[in-house]
This record gives C-alpha cells, sequence and structure tokens, in this order.
C-alpha cells in the first residue's frame, strides 16, 4: 500500500488538529470507516494508514472540514 | 542509599525576600550524601562563588569547550528535571547547527500548585541556576537568556533580578539576561505556551506536528530548560561527570530536589538522592501517620500504593509502580482522609486549568471530575467507574498539550490505589472523609492571570 520509497512505503494517517477542531463532525459522516465521534462529538482517528481504497474519501474529508482540522500526514511503513 | 537531607522550610508569604523568607537547614546524622543545588550558603554572588568556585566560560565561540561541555552533560546521564525527563544534551544538537542564534529559555514557571522546589532554588541559589543558563547559552552560540518565572510569583522573580543585577555591576555577566513574567496558570509553563507567549501571542499550548522542530521565538530557535536542570548543569560543567553520577542511580544519576507536602511534619523542599526509597524520603520529612495513599509528581501525577513506599524515588521505579517522579513532588495521604474525595478536588481545579483549546480536553476533564465527586460523595450510579474508565480511555492522547493525559493518569491510579474505597463508593456508601479536610491547596483561580498578561 502506497509508494514504495527507499525507505520504505509512503503512506498517509488521519490526525486531528485538536486545536482547530470544532466538532462539526462531517468527517465522520463523510469517512465513517476511518473516523468516529466521541460523546462530546469529537472525531477520533487512529495512527494506521489509510487504506488505498479510502484514500479519495480521506482526502474530501480532510478539504471539507470547516476548521482545516482533520490532517492527512505522511507517514514511512516499514518497507 | 539514603536521604540527602537539605531542607528549605518554605514560607512564602512571610516575606519578599528570599535572603529571610526561607530558610535551608542541612540536617546530617548518618546520612549519606551532601547537598549540592542547597547548600544554604548561595544566595549572594560573594556566597556563591566562595561556595562553587568561579565557573569558566569562554566570551566567543570556542568549540573545543562547548564539545567538552556537551560531551560531560551526556555522560552525566542527566535528564530534565521539569517533569518530561528529557535528556538535557540531546535538546542542544537540535539548535545548534541552524543558521539563526538560538535563545535559552528559562522555565521556572512551576504552575504545579504542589511544587515549590523551583521557587525555592531560585531563592536560594539564583547563580547556580544563571551559571547553567550561561553554560547552556555558550553551548548553543545563543544571543540571549530569557528567565521566566510566573507572574504570581514576585520572590522568585526578585531573586532572579537582584542575581542578574549583581553579576552586571561584577562584570560577570556573558549574556543578556531578561526575566519576564508569564501568566501563572498551570498549563502556561508548558513549553510550547510558554514559547507562545514569548512570541508575543497568548500563554496557549500549541499542536506540535513534528516535535523534532525546535520552537521558535522571534523565528529564533528556543533551547528550553526547568530551572533546576540548569542548576544541575553548572555543577556539572565545574565537577564533571563522574562527580555527578556519584549521586544517584546508574539509570538516574544525580541529587533531585522533592517537595514533600501533607501528613508530614516538616513539609517542604527537600535535596534527595535519585533512588533513595520514598518511605526514607518521608521519614525524613517527619511522616506522623498511616499512610492510605501517596500522591507523586504532582496534580497531574499519580497515586502510590501504601504498599509500595519503598519504591525508590526514580523515574524507572516509579513508572513501574504506576506512579511517576513528575516534577518532584510526594503528598502523603494519611488514613481518614479520602483519596477519592481528593483526586475529585484536583480533577476540578484540572479542569478549570484547561486552556480551553480541546474538546476532550474542555469536555471530558469537568465530565471526569464530575463523576469522582459523585462517587465520593456516595451518590453514585451502578455504571460510574465503568463510565470513569471510558472517558479516561476517551480523553487520553487527545489533547494538543500532554494536560488531560495527566488528569487521567491520576483518576486512573486513584482507582487502583482506592479501589476498596471505590467500590464502597461505588455503593452509594459516602466515606467520612468526602467532605472533611484536603490536604491539596489550589491558587486562587479567581483572580488569576489572564492567558495573555
Amino acid at each position: 500500500m502506497g509508494v514504495l520509497s527507499k525507505r520504505g512505503r509512503v503512506a498517509l494517517r488521519l490526525r486531528v488538529d485538536p486545536v482547530a477542531c470544532d466538532a462539526y463532525g462531517y468527517c465522520a459522516e463523510i469517512l465513517p470507516e476511518r473516523v468516529t465521534l466521541d460523546e462530546w462529538g469529537y472525531p477520533v482517528v487512529d495512527g494506521a494508514p489509510v487504506e488505498p481504497h479510502l484514500m479519495d474519501l480521506a482526502t474530501r474529508a480532510a478539504a471539507e472540514c470547516p476548521r482545516r482540522a482533520l490532517l492527512l500526514e505522511r507517514v514511512t511503513v516499514d518497507a | 542509599m539514603s536521604i540527602t537531607m537539605s531542607q528549605t522550610i518554605d514560607r512564602p508569604s512571610t516575606t519578599d525576600d528570599p535572603r529571610t523568607g526561607d530558610r535551608a537547614t542541612h540536617t546530617p546524622g548518618g546520612h549519606r550524601g551532601t547537598p549540592r543545588l542547597l547548600t544554604g550558603s548561595d544566595v549572594g554572588l560573594a556566597d556563591h562563588l566562595a561556595t562553587h568556585g568561579a565557573l569558566f566560560i569562554p566570551a566567543g565561540n570556542d568549540m573545543g569547550w562547548s564539545t567538552q561541555i556537551w560531551e560531560a552533560v551526556s555522560a552525566s546521564g542527566i535528564r530534565g528535571r521539569g517533569g518530561a525527563g528529557f535528556p538535557s544534551a540531546l535538546k542542544w544538537n537540535a539548535v545548534r547547527q541552524g543558521r539563526r542564534q538560538p535563545m535559552v529559555v528559562v522555565n521556572a514557571m512551576e504552575g504545579e500548585p504542589a511544587s515549590r522546589k523551583d521557587r525555592t532554588l531560585l531563592a536560594h541559589a539564583p547563580h547556580l541556576m544563571l551559571d547553567g543558563a550561561e553554560v547552556a547559552a555558550a553551548v548553543v552560540g545563543a544571543c540571549e537568556v530569557v528567565v521566566c518565572v510566573a507572574h504570581d510569583n514576585p520572590v522568585a522573580a526578585a531573586s532572579v533580578e537582584r542575581a542578574v543585577i549583581e553579576r552586571e555591576s561584577s562584570g560577570l555577566a556573558r549574556f543578556r539576561i531578561s526575566v519576564l513574567r508569564p501568566p501563572g496558570r498551570y498549563v502556561s509553563g508548558e513549553e510550547s505556551a510558554l514559547v507562545a507567549w514569548l512570541d508575543h501571542q497568548r500563554a496557549l499550548p500549541q499542536l506540535r506536528l513534528d516535535k523534532s522542530v525546535p520552537l521558535q521565538v522571534s523565528r529564533r530557535p528556543v533551547v528550553l530548560h526547568n530551572a533546576e536542570t540548569l542548576a544541575q548543569i553548572a555543577l556539572i560543567a565545574r565537577h564533571g561527570p563522574e562527580w555527578f553520577r556519584r549521586q544517584g542511580t546508574p539509570e538516574a544519576p544525580g541529587s533531585t530536589l522533592v517537595t514533600v507536602g501533607g501528613a508530614v511534619r516538616s513539609p517542604g523542599v527537600f535535596e534527595v538522592e535519585l533512588g533513595t526509597p520514598v518511605i526514607d524520603i518521608l521519614h525524613g520529612a517527619g511522616l506522623d501517620a498511616e499512610l492510605s495513599g501517596l500522591l507523586l509528581g504532582g496534580y497531574g501525577g499519580a497515586w502510590l500504593h501504601p504498599s509500595k513506599v519503598a519504591t525508590p524515588f526514580s523515574p524507572g521505579p516509579l513508572t513501574e509502580a504506576g506512579a511517576t517522579l513528575g516534577v518532584g513532588i510526594i503528598i502523603a495521604l494519611p488514613v481518614g482522609v479520602c483519596g477519592l474525595a481528593e483526586t475529585a478536588r484536583i480533577a476540578r481545579y484540572m479542569a478549570g486549568e484547561s486552556a480551553g483549546q480541546c474538546g476532550p480536553c474542555v469536555y471530558g476533564l469537568p465530565d471526569l471530575a464530575t463523576d469522582l465527586e459523585r462517587l465520593s460523595a456516595g451518590r453514585a450510579d451502578g455504571q460510574i467507574l465503568d463510565r470513569i474508565r471510558n472517558r479516561a480511555a476517551a480523553i487520553e492522547g487527545r489533547g494538543a498539550c500532554r494536560h488531560p493525559d495527566g488528569v487521567v493518569r491520576l483518576v486512573r491510579s486513584a482507582l487502583a490505589v482506592f479501589v476498596d474505597d471505590a467500590k464502597a463508593h461505588a455503593n452509594r456508601r459516602p466515606c467520612p472523609g468526602h467532605a472533611g479536610h484536603s490536604l491539596m491547596t489550589f491558587p486562587d483561580t479567581t483572580e488569576a492571570a489572564s492567558w495573555a498578561s
């Protein structure tokens, strides 16, 4: 999964900027496979790389966040 | 290993003069180790030089000297004394190669309400701390040193200011040193919040996506050390790493300052060797009660079960025992005072000290505090313990800073250490201690400084 580089596979993972996040919750609507909401309405994500078939939705979820609080972070997965 | 008995009676409100406000007493009597930081004769510059000797710091860039000091500090194994325990020498690597001249920031904010160690150090040995700051500045090629003392701590700030003037008038100052007074809130001493304030923003923690990137003030990289760490570095620069390692353990070398409070006859700040059993430190402070628990590390720390009082006071063993060294705090909770009620009070205070930026902290901490208050008052419902545990898990790791994580750790340890009380309370039995007196002290936040002042 992801692009093969010298150091391993480059992939993207989700991260929430908790300072920017205002709990609009769009991310969990767009990408329920990877984003859940806690009891206060704030998104919970894990640090695992986003699977290729969910990349389009992940990109959309990040783009549609009114606070730009959903980040897609580059990670290198061991080759 | 036993206790290095150097105690200072901390009486912050009696006078503004640190020369008379704090008393340093050295109690020998069969104890190993000599106090290094709290020698009791280190306030003025003449005393300081008589006690520790002069310290050579080159005026310009001296690579040979810098490398030698870096190697000494690295070999000493010293870790930061501000709570995070990061190896001090590594902090210098990140800023040494940059294009911009770095700035050294001394963190003497001491936002942890139970801690007195940094203000005690600043009142008793301001020159030692300043020596260390100048060593760090010279090693990284910094242009200036900024000492941050919380706005509500005028005594410590005055002591440092006086020391700076003394150094300037005697021609000993090698760097421009300023003393600044950020707002005294719990999280404003968090390093990214402190740096934000120095950079003309509010004193709020910042999200750092990559913590290997140095913090910046006016686009200068910042090297930030706790005040006590710098005082220790001043001694390592003088005496070398082997001397430093004569106290403490191989994993946690050196001495450290610890604030002891609660059910002891002589609460205050002590200098102990790292690795000293917790019980020895308590006896040194005059433990005079049967214990129901020990608060370690601070309000963002953890409870230690009384059966573990022999745990060495050092990061590894304390973490293994479910507690934490934190900023060096031990509060002895006697039998009869409810640990869960104390935890509820702390959680409520910590909820109020949230910077208000991150949802899980803003909403999660008050909810945790409310359930802890219900639990200790015997107003629990059947799901309360599960709910507290689930919320703790939901909050953990989701703030920009570690403030909520500290509360989570404290709450989890409370449910583990006071498990019998928790079960009794969950069955709607309040304990006599829940409304009783508290051993915890809290700053008056109604008049507390704003985030920007």
